[in-house]
C-alpha cells in the first residue's frame, strides 16, 4: 500500500483517544448552545425552580410563539442587522476590491508603510475610539440614525478585507495583466474585465467575512450611538427581553436562536469557501 | 508621461477611497483622542486646556490595580485560548470519519453575533438556577448555589472563560490551516525511516507550529485587550469593580460619566499599550518571515 493511505491509518487506541479529545473539545464549544436550546424550551416556571434539571420536562416551543407578542418589535430588530450588515459589506467591497488590487500589484515608494498602517487600524477597537467617534457622529448630525452604526462599522472592517483579498490576487498570474495591457487594454479595463472575474472567488470570501463580522459584532456602536428602538439591530433589541423583575430567559432563547438562524444557515451554505478562504488569508503571513 | 508614474497615479486612484475613509474614520479620531486628553471636555458647551491634570488624576492606586488587573485578565484569558485552540486543531487535523463536519461545529461561538453567545454564558452562570452551579450541586461537589458573577473572583474567571469560549475557534481554524501547511512529505520520509505517531507530531508538527503559535498569540494579545462586549454584558466590571479592565474603566469615565476628558487620558494610555504589542508583533513577524528564507 502507498505510504499516504498506511500513514493514516489509526490503531483502536488511537483512535478513541482522537474521539475522546474532540468530544470534550466539542463539550466545551457546543454546550452554551444546547443549554441554551433546551432553555427555549422549557416553561418560565421550570426555569426558576431548584434542583436545577438539564432536560426539559414537558418542554415546548410555546416561546418560539410568545416571543413575537412580547416584543412586537423583534422582527424589525432582525430586519434592522440585515440592512446594516448588507451596506456595511457593500461599501467595504467598494472601498476594498480597488485597494487589494493595488497593494497586490503595485509596488511604490510607501507601499508598504501603508499596508502596514492599514493593519494597524485592526489593533483598535471602536471602544478605544469611542469618545472622539460620538463627537464626529454628533458633528456629521448621524446620531440615532442606521448611520451612527454603519459609517463606524465598515472602517474596522477594511483592514481585514484589504488583507484577504491581496492575498487571494497576488496568486493571480501577473502575465494575466501583462497580456492584457500588451494588447492595448487600459488599467482600469484590466482590472474590470481580466482581474474582477477571475478573483470572484475571493470577493465572495471578503463579502461573507465582513457579513458576518458586521453581524456579529455590531454591539458597542449600536449601544453608544443609538438609542432610537426603531433602529436597534440584533443584539441590542435582545434587551427587550429584560424585563423590570426579571428576564424573560425562554423567550429570550428563542429568540436568539431565531436571531442568528440566518446567519447560520448562510455558514452551512458557505462553509467549504469559508475555511478555505479564512485560511488561505491566515497562513500567508 | 512615462509608464511608470502613470502606473503609480493609478495605484493611488485605486487607494484613496478606503485611505480617506480610514483617515477620517480612525485617524483622525485617534489624534483627537490625544488633543481631548489635555482638556476638561464634558457635556459643558465649553471646555478649557487642563494641561495633563487628567494623566495626573489617573495616576493613582485604583488605576494601577486596573492596569494589572487588565494584563492578569488577558495574560490568562490569551494562554488558555491558545492552549485549547492549538488541542482542538490538533485533534480535527487527524484524518478520522467525520472531522469536516466536526471542524464546522468548532465555528459558532465565532460566527454568532456576540452578545448572543454571552447572554448564554450569563444565564449558565446565574447562581440559583443555571446550569453551572445547578450541575455542581445535582454531583454534590458544592454545598450551596454558587452565583459566578456575584463574588470577584469567581466572576473574574468567568468572564475569561466566556473570552476564551469566544476566541478559540479562530485558534483552532488558524492552527489547522498552519498544519495542513507542513508539507506531506516530512511525515512520509520520517514515517519511512519507521518513525511512530507521536515521535512524528512531537518532531516534525510541533517545531513547524512554533512560528504559528506565536503569531496567534500576538494577534489573540492584541483582541483580548480590547475586549469590551463580554465584561460590559457579564458584570459591567463589577462586583466593585473586580472585572474592570481598562477598556471597561475607559467606556464607564467617559460614557458613563460624560468625562470626555478624562476618558481620552485613559484611552491614550491603551493606545501606547496597544502599540507596544502592535510594534512587537510586526517585529517578530517580520524576524519569523526572514528567518524562514534563510
Amino acid at each position: 500500500m502507498s505510504p499516504p493511505a498506511m500513514i493514516n491509518r489509526y490503531r483502536w487506541y488511537e483512535l478513541v483517544g482522537i474521539y475522546a479529545g474532540i468530544f470534550v473539545f466539542l463539550t466545551f464549544i457546543l454546550s452554551p448552545f444546547v443549554e441554551g436550546f433546551l432553555v427555549s424550551l422549557k416553561p418560565l416556571g421550570l426555569l426558576f425552580s431548584s434542583p436545577y434539571r438539564f432536560w426539559p420536562e414537558n418542554g415546548s416551543f410555546d416561546a418560539y410563539r410568545s416571543m413575537w407578542v412580547s416584543v412586537p418589535g423583534f422582527a424589525r430588530y432582525i430586519f434592522n442587522s440585515f440592512l446594516i450588515s448588507t451596506i456595511v459589506t457593500a461599501v467595504v467591497l467598494v472601498l476594498v476590491v480597488p485597494s487589494a488590487y493595488a497593494f497586490a500589484r503595485f509596488k511604490f515608494r510607501g507601499s508598504g508603510a501603508l499596508l502596514a498602517a492599514f493593519l494597524a487600524v485592526n489593533m483598535f477597537s471602536g471602544a478605544v475610539l469611542l469618545i472622539p467617534l460620538f463627537r464626529l457622529m454628533r458633528s456629521f448630525g448621524v446620531l440615532n440614525t442606521y448611520f451612527a452604526m454603519i459609517v463606524p462599522g465598515v472602517a474596522f472592517l477594511i483592514p481585514s478585507g484589504i488583507w484577504l483579498l491581496r492575498t487571494y490576487m497576488m496568486r493571480i498570474p501577473r502575465e494575466l495583466d501583462e497580456a492584457a495591457f500588451v494588447d492595448g487594454a487600459s488599467h482600469f479595463y484590466t482590472l474590470r474585465r481580466v482581474i474582477l472575474p477571475i478573483a470572484m472567488p475571493g470577493i465572495t470570501v471578503v463579502a461573507i467575512t465582513t457579513f458576518i463580522g458586521s453581524y456579529a459584532q455590531q454591539f458597542i456602536f449600536a449601544l453608544t450611538f443609538n438609542s432610537k428602538t426603531e433602529y436597534m439591530p440584533l443584539p441590542i433589541g435582545l434587551y427587550a427581553y429584560f424585563g423590570r423583575q426579571e428576564v424573560i430567559w425562554n423567550e429570550l432563547m428563542a429568540a436568539s436562536f431565531v436571531g442568528i438562524a440566518p446567519a447560520v444557515i448562510l455558514i452551512f451554505l458557505m462553509q467549504r469557501y469559508l475555511v478555505a478562504g479564512l485560511t488561505a488569508g491566515a497562513v500567508k503571513q | 508621461m512615462s509608464v511608470r508614474r502613470s502606473t503609480v497615479i493609478f495605484a493611488w486612484i485605486l487607494l484613496l477611497p478606503a485611505v480617506l475613509y480610514v483617515t477620517v474614520i480612525v485617524a483622525y479620531p485617534l489624534v483627537d483622542t490625544f488633543i481631548l486628553s489635555f482638556t476638561d471636555a464634558s457635556l459643558k458647551k465649553t471646555t478649557k486646556w487642563v494641561g495633563t491634570a487628567n494623566y495626573d488624576k489617573i495616576f493613582n492606586a485604583t488605576f494601577a490595580e486596573v492596569i494589572i488587573r487588565t494584563f492578569v485578565w488577558t495574560a490568562f484569558s490569551v494562554a488558555i485560548k491558545m492552549i485549547i485552540g492549538t488541542f482542538g486543531a490538533v485533534m480535527l487535523n487527524a484524518a478520522v470519519p467525520g472531522r469536516a463536519l466536526f471542524r464546522v461545529l468548532t465555528m459558532p461561538p465565532w460566527i454568532v453575533p456576540m452578545a448572543i453567545g454571552i447572554f448564554m454564558w450569563g444565564w449558565m452562570y446565574n447562581g440559583q438556577f443555571g446550569m453551572i452551579s445547578g450541575m455542581l450541586q445535582n454531583w454534590g461537589l458544592v454545598d450551596g448555589p454558587v452565583a459566578f458573577l456575584a463574588h470577584g473572583s469567581t466572576a473574574f474567571w468567568a468572564t475569561i472563560i466566556t473570552d476564551v469560549w469566544i476566541g478559540v475557534p479562530l485558534v483552532t481554524l488558524y492552527m489547522l490551516a498552519s498544519m495542513q501547511a507542513i508539507p506531506q512529505d516530512l511525515y512520509e520520509a520520517a514515517w519511512t525511516d519507521g518513525a511512530g505517531r507521536f515521535y512524528r507530531f512531537r518532531r516534525i508538527t510541533l517545531p513547524l507550529l512554533v512560528p504559528s503559535m506565536i503569531t496567534m498569540s500576538m494577534l489573540s494579545l492584541i483582541a483580548t485587550f480590547n475586549s469590551f462586549d463580554i465584561i460590559w454584558i457579564l458584570t459591567q466590571g463589577g462586583p466593585n469593580g473586580d472585572t474592570t479592565t481598562m477598556i471597561i474603566d475607559t467606556y464607564r469615565t467617559a460614557i458613563g460619566s460624560k468625562k470626555y476628558g478624562e476618558g481620552a487620558a485613559r484611552a491614550v494610555l491603551i493606545c501606547i499599550f496597544l502599540s507596544i504589542f502592535c510594534i512587537a508583533y510586526f517585529r517578530v513577524t517580520h524576524r519569523l518571515a526572514s528567518g524562514e528564507s534563510r
